[in-house]
């Protein structure tokens, strides 16, 4: 050993020799033929989250066990799952918020196909997200330079803090609990996507055919599931949903209006929830 | 075995990894017109680059007017201990602010000046606050951004498909062949160009902050493709990753906390980093707490020692630490509680409260956080032209943290997300170009795409009983203990041993379960590159026989004349690797009056 200092890790497969605490998971196995839950039993250490347990799992037990995971610090949304029926990110899942002495279930989220194990199809997402139209900014200033103050961005920045991590989609009754609709609903990850577009201080581009008609923002009914289990706290129904619907009935209606927006670049009608 | 019949591409250019510099070089193929495709690992938007915090250094100079290419330029080549490749230093300083505004043009928001203009924060061993960010989420912003421009392009993505092989028609690039992770199946890639811009290596070691995806598979695909590696011992172990608790270790803290203003502290409450400045840069540094506090607003005022370089911090707070100053559990303490306000804070650093809050419970605006250093970056990597992105095979490119050469000896803050976007650039418009010259699709051997096939499923029909997951864990611990922060040499030469009877042992993994989404089977795969990076590394700190930036040797604690002019460069030869010492590059006379000017 040089001299770095070095206190114990908890490498995936190896408990600390003070661990004392035993926790059973019972997990999801299977792909698209059928499938079944099975438990594991594995030791739990200090500051433990869920993924470090299927870490261990993965590592010690049941090496084919498919999990998607990248940056394990809550930032990329790769670890969705349902935590005993709740959709959350394992990696942000703390064991000491749960109950260790009762069977832990981890199941995949339910609204996509499932691949296998905790992994699901979730190309819906992708596919939705290329009809956005792009964003088409209006040109510099006279000197060349663009700009916007921070007060008119907060609020758009609040969007850009998705993380992609879909169980907004997830918890989505309009298609969790209806598969057809994944015809005629992109849902709320593409409505905040939506929001950040229309209300970018230098946006031009016309999305009232789509917003109107193809995303069908007339599904959602401001249940605000969504809202509740994002991750990056996020006000999907406050700040993107609420406005994007009151911008369909005023503007589509009346392209003066829509006009005059995109013109002023300023929009101070709509409150922030904060 | 059965030989399958594979799913086979024909493209032009196919881009290896979606983060910053694969994103923006199928931006630039693509808008070149020539057909283009995206492969990478993960799912598209999940790329090492999500996790950038603190900002992407350019020379905007909306804060400090005083800023320009050259003052950047001079510091990325001090903070790299002059080893980097100077012409790819100019390139970066140059172009980053385009690069930058370019981003914006696709529909960025990074935080704004009063003025309106894009905001820049400070950082280690940056003169001037060079930084544009959005909060302590600026990969996140930057890889958005580029994915929805990429996907509004119609650019081909090739989602969780792991490319394993490189191709080659007598000496060019013809190609490269890999599997779908979801099915397990094989997919073939015919190309006239092929760009790496795989990322970084710090799979290989224990305490990292990286994701799955790091185990340096562009560097030991271009090394079995026959191109130079350089640099491969110059290792960034960032001085701020979270120590506790366990499961969390390695994670990053953004040198943004210490660029808004918190400071290092040792366990009683002194702000040591005042005893750890080093002769290069006593002229530059302030030596008492009233003049480093004075810095942030103005730098007529010396740089506080806190953002030093992060190899001399990394190395300060090692050996603060070891001398039984450090925190309880083997770091030392970063505090911005008691030096800015709550709101600030949070405003500032809103994922670091959150980290902090929800995986250690540890409130950062009102105590202070335990940290301690982790392997954060491979300065190494693939060898390549400055101008072009071009490796030294032809028709590969390479570009971001797999290419070396821009941070020489140590990379500064914020600098990896400019060189993403800078070299991404010219790795796609350079691919581009080459492609447009080679007239007819190279030829690949489909004899050698079988025996390729055939390796891949190997560990399926091996009764060997090895556990990855067992290898990867003594990896770690091996690279972790002897080519770790400071080396010396017998701990490497034991290194070099582990890694032999690992890569016996590598044969022998058995795989249980079917091809379909296996990740014991994916890392058994992903083994043989981690195993490859090591080595190289590993006789890289060897073969360097003293201490500069990344690289610190207990038994060669100074810097050398001699190894202040030579990369270490490695090459493959019959299946070995081969070492050699090879002058740099010689800086222009009107480059160098820049580093003769008093500061």
């Amino acid at each position: 050993m040089a001299a770095v200092a070095e206190s114990p890790a908890a490498a995936p497969g190896s408990a600390s020799p003070a661990s004392t605490q035993n926790v059973t998971f019972r997990i999801w196995r299977g792909d698209a033929a059928g499938g079944s839950y099975q438990e594991y039993t594995t030791p739990l250490d200090e500051g433990m989250v869920v993924l470090d347990v299927i870490h261990r799992i993965q590592a010690t037990q049941a090496h084919d066990l498919a999990v998607r995971w990248n940056c394990k610090a809550g930032k990329c949304g790769s670890c969705s799952a349902e935590i005993n029926g709740k959709p959350r990110l394992m990696c942000m899942t703390r064991m000491d918020t749960l109950d260790p002495t009762q069977v832990i279930t981890i199941s995949p989220i339910k609204t996509f196909p499932l691949i296998k194990d905790l992994v699901t199809d979730v190309s819906f997402n992708f596919e939705r997200a290329k009809e956005v139209p792009a964003f088409k900014p209006k040109p510099p200033d006279p000197d060349g330079k663009r700009r916007m103050y921070q007060e008119d961005i907060d609020r758009v920045q609040e969007f850009h803090k998705c993380i992609e991590c879909f169980l907004c989609q997830n918890v989505c009754h309009v298609i969790r609990d209806h598969e057809d609709n994944k015809q005629s609903f992109a849902g709320p990850r593409i409505f905040v996507r939506l929001a950040a577009l229309e209300m970018h201080p230098l946006d031009t581009n016309d999305r009232r055919e789509l917003l109107k008609a193809k995303v069908g923002l007339g599904y959602c009914n401001i249940t605000k599931c969504c809202t509740e289990v994002c991750p990056e706290h996020i006000h999907i129904t406050d700040n993107a949903i609420i406005p994007l619907k009151e911008r369909v009935v005023t503007e589509y209606y009346d392209p003066l209006a829509w006009l005059a927006r995109k013109l002023t670049s300023r929009d101070r009608r709509t409150g922030i929830v904060e | 075995m059965a030989t399958e019949t594979y799913e086979t591409h024909e493209y032009d250019v196919i881009v290896l990894g979606a983060g910053g510099a694969g994103l923006r070089a199928a931006i630039e193929a693509s808008a070149a017109g020539v057909k283009t495709a995206l492969v990478c690992k993960s799912l598209l938007g999940k790329a090492h680059t999500v996790m950038a915090e603190g900002g992407i250094a350019a020379a905007l100079g909306n804060v400090w007017p005083e800023d320009n290419w050259k003052v950047h330029f001079r510091d990325t080549m001090r903070g790299g201990k002059m080893l980097n490749n100077w012409r790819m230093a100019q390139i970066h300083a140059q172009e980053a602010p385009d690069r930058v505004l370019e981003l914006e043009e696709w529909g960025a928001l990074f935080d704004r000046t009063k003025d309106g203009l894009i905001l820049q924060r400070d950082f280690g061993g940056h003169r001037y606050a060079r930084l544009a960010h959005v909060g302590d989420r600026t990969g996140l912003e930057m890889i958005r951004t580029l994915q929805q421009h990429a996907v509004h392009k119609g650019i081909d993505v090739f989602m969780e498909c792991n490319v394993q092989q490189l191709l080659k028609d007598g000496d060019k690039i013809a190609g490269a062949f890999g599997y779908w992770r979801e099915s397990g199946k094989f997919v073939l890639f015919k190309a006239k160009a092929v760009v790496l811009a795989t990322g970084g290596i710090g799979k290989s070691w224990k305490v990292n902050s990286n994701s799955w995806e790091c185990t340096g598979d562009g560097i030991a695909l271009a090394l079995r493709a026959g191109a130079d590696l350089i640099d491969m011992e110059m290792v960034q172990f960032h001085p701020t990753g979270m120590i506790w608790p366990p499961s969390v270790r390695g994670l990053l803290v953004t040198e943004g906390v210490r660029g808004d203003g918190g400071t290092l502290r040792n366990a009683s409450g002194e702000r040591f980093m005042f005893r750890y400045i080093p002769e290069f840069f006593k002229a530059e540094t302030a030596d008492n707490e009233a003049e480093a506090d004075a810095w942030y607003e103005d730098k007529s005022n010396r740089r506080t020692p806190d953002l030093l370089p992060r190899d001399e911090v990394a190395r300060a707070i090692n050996s603060e630490s070891k001398s039984g100053r450090g925190s309880p559990h083997g770091g030392v303490f970063l505090d911005i509680a008691t030096r800015r306000p709550a709101d600030y804070i949070k405003k500032r650093l809103p994922s670091m409260y959150t980290q902090f809050m929800e995986l250690a419970n540890v409130d950062i605006t009102k105590e202070a956080m335990e940290i301690g250093p982790t392997c954060h970056y491979a300065m190494g990597g693939v060898r390549v032209d400055a101008d072009t992105a071009a490796t030294t095979v032809q028709g590969l490119f390479a570009a971001g943290e797999v290419a070396a050469g821009l941070h020489g000896a140590n990379r500064l803050g914020g600098n990896s997300l400019s060189d993403l976007v800078v070299f991404g650039r010219r790795a796609g418009q350079c691919a581009a170009e080459y492609a447009k010259t080679v007239t007819s699709q190279p030829t690949i051997d489909a004899g050698e795409v079988d025996h390729i096939a055939n390796g891949l499923l190997r560990p399926f029909d091996t009764n060997g009983g090895e556990n990855p997951y067992a290898i990867h864990a003594d990896l770690q611990d091996c690279m972790q203990n002897n080519v770790g922060l400071i080396r010396i040499e017998k701990e490497m030469l034991e290194a070099v041993d582990v890694i032999g009877s690992l890569k016996k042992r590598l044969p022998k993994v058995t795989v249980v379960g079917s091809r379909q989404y296996n990740p014991g089977w994916h890392l058994a795969l992903d083994l043989q590159n981690m195993l490859t990076v090591s080595e190289a590394c590993t006789r890289a700190a060897l073969t360097r026989k003293e201490s500069r930036g990344g690289h610190t040797r207990d038994d060669y604690p100074n810097t050398d004349a001699h190894f202040a002019t030579v990369n270490i460069v490695i090459r493959p030869k019959d299946g070995e690797l081969t070492l050699s010492e090879e002058p740099l590059l010689e800086m222009p006379d009107d480059l160098k009056a820049l580093f003769e000017e008093a500061h």
